[in-house]
């Protein structure tokens, strides 16, 4: 296969970028984009140019470092999958692609297609978490939860903080991320102890971060890798009005 | 040269508690002063340094990830193994202790393991507190699934995400230090150095990923929870980014490196498609639990999977160890996997894979139950492949794994260096020859959370006099030059071939000769190669850009010219073993049924190796296992 | 963007869904009345006259009525705010495919409600202002004959489609609007979820349709049937 891209390319976060062209021989159907992204790369440095600075690690599609716009879609064409997990095989010989970073208020670039993503660090530093000690747990089975709160709670936590989410949405809001955190830990006896506090200094953080609003266009849910559902937003609107009417 | 692994007294089930009982403590008002540095984010490194800040010390975490939480413990799919015995089938403490010493082939320490199991428990306790959504019955107690090697259910799952969820735990507990300023993040900093001043480790040299800057940061301990290096073998389970660096450069400073050879190949991956491959994906040995692996009895079988009727398949695994069948361990199932391709049984379009079938399991229980244990498996091998493995068998094949070698340690965990410690599979303690399934998120976790605590604090008790060592002081100045000097070598070169060139070609070298199966003829010949890739890569590697901005070629060199040298170790130290252990198989040894052949007369020590310098040859330190609780047998899963 | 802002992107949101509701409370009410166009002309017009007169006298209606414009502005205004905040958070993109994942009137809202607003300007100069302000026959009962100016109003066939066209831009707002506003109250049991997706989507059509229809039935009485 024969492969245009156009790929954006910006040395740091004070300069600005642009689309540059480059052609690809040989791809090979059964290659994964980053793949095929090295072999640009391979044959950037033999050419004596600068390589493309991306985004990734594992490469199975678990880490959530990778991410990129392809053709302007949030990891690609194919809903619910990682950039790493895109094949070569959903173009067509000939096509032209482009490739540009995750783009949002909060999400400066860095060079090329990398991306700051420490926003989302934050927000989980705000409240993210269930305050136990090492050492201060209780016994296991001490607290039983049900088979299907348990499965609810895992469906939330499956959050790979890529930023697909902010990406897609025409707001750059990170409701998705945020309340999957926020309903995983409200959906647990362990962690419904801290939830009113937790809603809402992670929603403060949120928006000090420069994450928009939520406009429930639900195109965060399709395009996230883990199918993380619109819902886990209603649950943190719910527990945040809650939060906001008991609060002292 | 004698190594103390300062085993506590007294008997093996008391170690651990007597060694908590009189291990020093600091004061509260002394833990303030005190800096703790730790690399690596993953289970180890996030548990560790979590748990430190917790008890008041001052940490500083560094990962070269863009984020703590993409530390690639997060991959891990299958889960995470503990004596709990909810399933009353007969498990225990010393149970789990015996299955893996077993598992390990007889060549890891007792009281190492034997505290492996018995903290086993305390994590689950503490992954449930932190909101970590393990699978539960319908009565709402934790649920529990079978893995290779052993004969109870005693591994924790969150579906096929088990090492995200703990790590998400984790994670959550550093950044709830992080928010209380006990804990200051370095993400995308790489350790390029160790440095050591009196003969102790105090501090490291880094590199600021984003821009290029190299930094200073001077501790009084150091923890290295920086993983395995299976990437050496380029095609592997492993990220991109996992390597060997930070070890390598703490061994070069000597500490020492024991049994780098032992890497378990992963029986259950993605074969290779084509050159352009970057890795290897992991499908999950707990996709073992219900699919039979098996492949065609013919050779170049031409016909669909599912036209093969059932008469002219081999389900070799369930032939050759009818006790284990399809959960035979890894370095069992891998090496018959590889026995069955090397002999030309392969099926795929490469003839480098096994089927592994889940017909049966769909017919007997449902394809929504198999859906609901394995469904993210499922999912993602369609993505990759585009097959749906509901109506047509996987394909799978060996990949490179896990490193069961490290840099050596002792009970407390700490290396040859004082104030040095290595932690998860960054080190060399539990596995022995081969890891079990689920004890990787254990031993990183229970390193973390429950041992470096004890351990550090009673290093560090005997550091409370010791004064924060300025960064400007003649150690760090000399490490940085170093460095400096070292990534001013690699961008100097300028030739013409790529740093993954050389990790391509170094890696197939590995797997054909430093893998599945070794023999001295290969080895020799292998080291030869290596040594001459090695000045190869200094006479035409090309790095593009400079040092002083966001360069991932420059970052890429610098790991594959420490694999280059450690290639040589991992083939020095496997030739040195003559015997065969675990994922160790050497062609010479072995049975006439084609079992490992261990010698427990010559070879029950652990092979630590000392730098000597560039050119020399590396120094082999041996320290002999001893068993006293257990009996020295065949391993056999027959 | 340091400061902790007083209004969060969450209160915000949760006053529009407040506004946008009660607006969607007021529309059912509004249809009722307006269903009594399409009785017989004398009845329809003794009816929807003593309506139109009972609505502008009652004290509880009045309450209502002033909740009514203070939503209508706190739903125009706090949908500024939030479109201006959102123009500045917003990601911008070369290419830009990401309509693919969602439907084009949940993205558009703010278009299609300042098409509402443009409609409301007209519909409150030619009814409402005329009503309150205006010098208006009376009927038979001594009601102010609303009617024959809402007749009157829709013999021009252009003004019948601008009333048709802003009602589907008010449809598709609803059709948004309705479950959106369900989603930022916090509505998140699976169940009640898809209920309020059915209802929503049903009430949409009725009021949409509800509405449409009047002008069109209108104008084709007074113009088809009867000449």
């Amino acid at each position: 296969m024969k492969i245009y891209l156009k790929i954006w390319r910006q040395s740091d976060a004070g300069s600005p970028g642009q689309l540059v062209s480059y052609e690809l021989d040989q791809v090979i159907p059964h290659m994964s984009f980053l793949e095929m992204m090295d072999t640009l790369n391979e044959q950037l440095i033999l050419n004596g140019d600068r390589p493309v600075e991306f985004d990734h690690d594992c490469r199975e599609g678990i880490c959530g470092q990778c991410g990129m716009m392809i053709n302007g879609r949030a990891h690609g064409p194919i809903p619910h999958l990682t950039t790493c997990q895109l094949h070569m095989r959903e173009f067509k010989d000939g096509d032209t692609i482009y490739v540009e970073p995750f783009r949002g208020a909060a999400f400066p670039v860095k060079r090329d297609l990398r991306v700051d993503r420490s926003a989302f660090d934050r927000i989980i530093m705000a409240g993210g978490f269930v305050s136990v000690n090492t050492g201060q747990a209780p016994e296991a089975n001490g607290i039983p939860i049900t088979h299907e709160q348990a499965e609810s709670a895992f469906d939330s936590a499956a959050c790979i903080g890529c930023g697909a989410c902010v990406a897609t949405c025409k707001n750059s809001s990170a409701a998705l991320f945020t309340s999957a955190k926020i309903a995983h830990l409200a959906k647990l006896p362990q962690g419904k102890m801290e939830s009113g506090k937790r809603v809402l200094s992670m929603v403060a953080q949120m928006d000090i971060e420069a994450f928009g609003h939520c406009s429930n266009t639900e195109a965060c849910e399709v395009e996230c890798p883990q199918h993380i559902s619109v819902l886990n937003i209603a649950r943190m609107n719910w527990e945040y009005t809650l939060s906001r009417i008991l609060k002292k | 040269m004698e190594l103390n692994a300062k085993i506590p007294q007294g008997p093996l089930k008391d170690k651990w508690s007597f060694y908590k009982d009189h291990a020093r403590l600091v004061n509260p008002a002394n833990r303030k002063k005190m800096d703790v540095i730790v690399v690596g984010t993953g289970l180890a490194g996030s548990a560790a340094a979590a748990s430190l800040a917790e008890m008041g010390y001052n940490v500083k975490s560094f990962c070269f990830q863009d984020s703590a939480r993409r530390a690639h413990s997060v991959a891990a799919q299958g889960g995470v193994n503990a004596a709990k015995n909810y399933k009353n089938d007969g498990d225990s403490v010393y149970r789990m202790f015996y299955d893996t010493i077993k598992g390990g082939d007889f060549r890891s320490r007792e009281a190492n393991v034997y505290r492996l199991a018995e903290c086993s428990a305390q994590l689950i306790d503490q992954a449930v507190a932190q909101g970590v959504p393990f699978g539960r019955e319908y009565g709402g107690y934790l649920n529990n699934r079978s893995f290779g090697g052993v004969q109870v259910s005693r591994t924790f799952y969150a579906r096929g995400q088990t090492g995200q969820q703990l790590l998400l735990g984790a994670y959550q507990a550093l950044m709830r230090q992080a928010a209380a300023k006990t804990v200051t993040l370095y993400t995308r900093h790489e350790m390029l150095d160790l440095v050591i001043a009196d003969g102790k480790a105090r501090g490291i040299i880094v590199r600021n990923l984003d821009t290029g800057e190299i930094e200073r940061h001077s501790a009084h301990t150091v923890i290295l929870a920086t993983g395995g290096f299976g990437k050496i073998y380029y095609l592997s389970t492993l990220a991109m980014g996992c390597n060997a660096s930070a070890i390598w450069r703490a061994h070069k400073k000597g500490a020492f490196m024991a049994c780098p050879s032992w890497t378990q190949v992963h029986p259950t991956s993605l074969p290779q498609s084509g050159d352009y491959q970057s890795k290897l994906t992991l499908m999950s040995e707990s996709l073992r639990n219900d699919g039979r692996i098996w492949v065609p009895l013919q050779t170049a079988e031409k016909r669909k999977p599912n036209d093969i009727p059932e008469d002219e398949r081999d389900y070799y695994l369930e032939r050759r160890y009818p006790a284990f069948g399809n959960l035979a361990p890894r370095d069992i199932s891998s090496r018959a996997a590889k026995e069955r391709i090397d002999a030309g049984f392969g099926v795929g379009p490469q003839l480098n894979a096994v089927y592994l079938d889940f017909s049966k399991a769909i017919k007997e229980q449902g394809k929504e139950k198999i859906k609901e244990k394995y469904g993210n498996l499922f999912d993602m091998y369609r993505k990759i492949t585009a097959t749906d493995a509901y109506t047509e068998p996987m394909m799978i094949s060996p990949a490179a794994h896990f490193s069961m070698g490290g840099l050596w340690v002792d009970y407390e965990l700490m290396t040859t260096i004082p104030g040095l410690f290595a932690l998860g599979e960054a080190n060399f303690a539990d596995h022995g020859a081969n890891r079990l399934g689920a004890n990787s998120l254990l031993q990183a976790c229970v390193d973390g959370y429950f041992i470096a605590p004890y351990t550090i604090s009673n290093y560090l008790a005997g550091e409370i006099n010791s004064k924060r060592l300025p960064t400007d002081g003649q150690e760090f100045v000399d490490a940085e030059v170093q460095v400096r000097a070292h990534l001013g070598k690699l961008l100097a070169i300028n030739g013409t071939k790529t740093a993954d060139h050389y990790h391509k070609i170094l890696g197939k070298l590995l797997y054909d000769y430093c893998g599945l199966s070794r023999s001295k003829k290969g080895l020799m010949y292998a080291i030869h190669e290596i040594k001459q890739l090695r000045e190869d890569f200094y006479q035409h590697l090309k790095v593009p850009g400079t040092d002083d901005e966001m360069n991932g070629e420059l970052e890429k060199a610098g790991r594959i010219s420490d694999y280059l040298e450690v290639a040589e170790l991992m083939c020095q130290d496997a030739l040195t073993r003559e015997e065969s252990c675990g994922a160790h198989f050497r062609e010479e040894y072995q049975t006439p049924e084609g079992e490992a052949l261990r010698n427990d007369e010559q070879f029950c020590f652990v092979s630590a190796w000392k730098w000597q310098g560039a050119d020399k040859e590396e120094l082999l330190v041996r320290e002999p296992l001893h068993f006293e609780n257990v009996e020295l047998t065949v391993r056999s899963y027959k | 963007m340091d400061k902790k802002q007083v209004l969060s992107t969450l209160l915000r949101k949760t006053l529009m869904a407040l506004t946008g509701l009660f607006l969607c409370f007021f529309l059912v009410i509004h249809l009722l009345g307006n269903l009594q166009l399409l009785m017989p002309p004398e009845q329809a017009k003794e009816s929807f006259n003593s309506y139109s007169h009972l609505l502008s006298g009652n004290i509880f209606i009045k309450i209502i009525s002033y909740v009514l414009y203070a939503s209508i502005l706190i739903h125009c205004l706090d949908a500024l705010l939030i479109t201006l905040s959102n123009r500045k958070t917003a990601g911008k993109y070369a290419v830009d495919k990401r309509g693919a994942s969602s439907k084009w009137y949940s993205r558009n809202m703010g278009i299609l409600g300042t098409l509402i607003l443009i409609f409301l300007v007209f519909h409150f100069k030619d009814f409402w202002y005329q009503y309150k302000f205006g010098s208006l026959p009376k009927d038979e009962s001594g009601h102010k004959d609303l009617y024959t100016i809402v007749i009157a109003a829709y013999q021009d066939w252009w003004y019948v489609l601008f009333y048709v066209l802003s009602m589907f831009a008010l449809g598709y707002h609803l059709l948004h609007g309705f479950f959106s506003a369900a989603r930022s109250l916090g509505v998140y049991h699976p169940k009640y979820v898809s209920w309020i997706r059915v209802f929503a989507i049903g009430y949409s059509y009725a009021i949409t349709i509800g509405f449409a229809i009047i002008p069109i039935y209108i104008y084709l009485t007074q113009h088809v049937l009867w000449n």
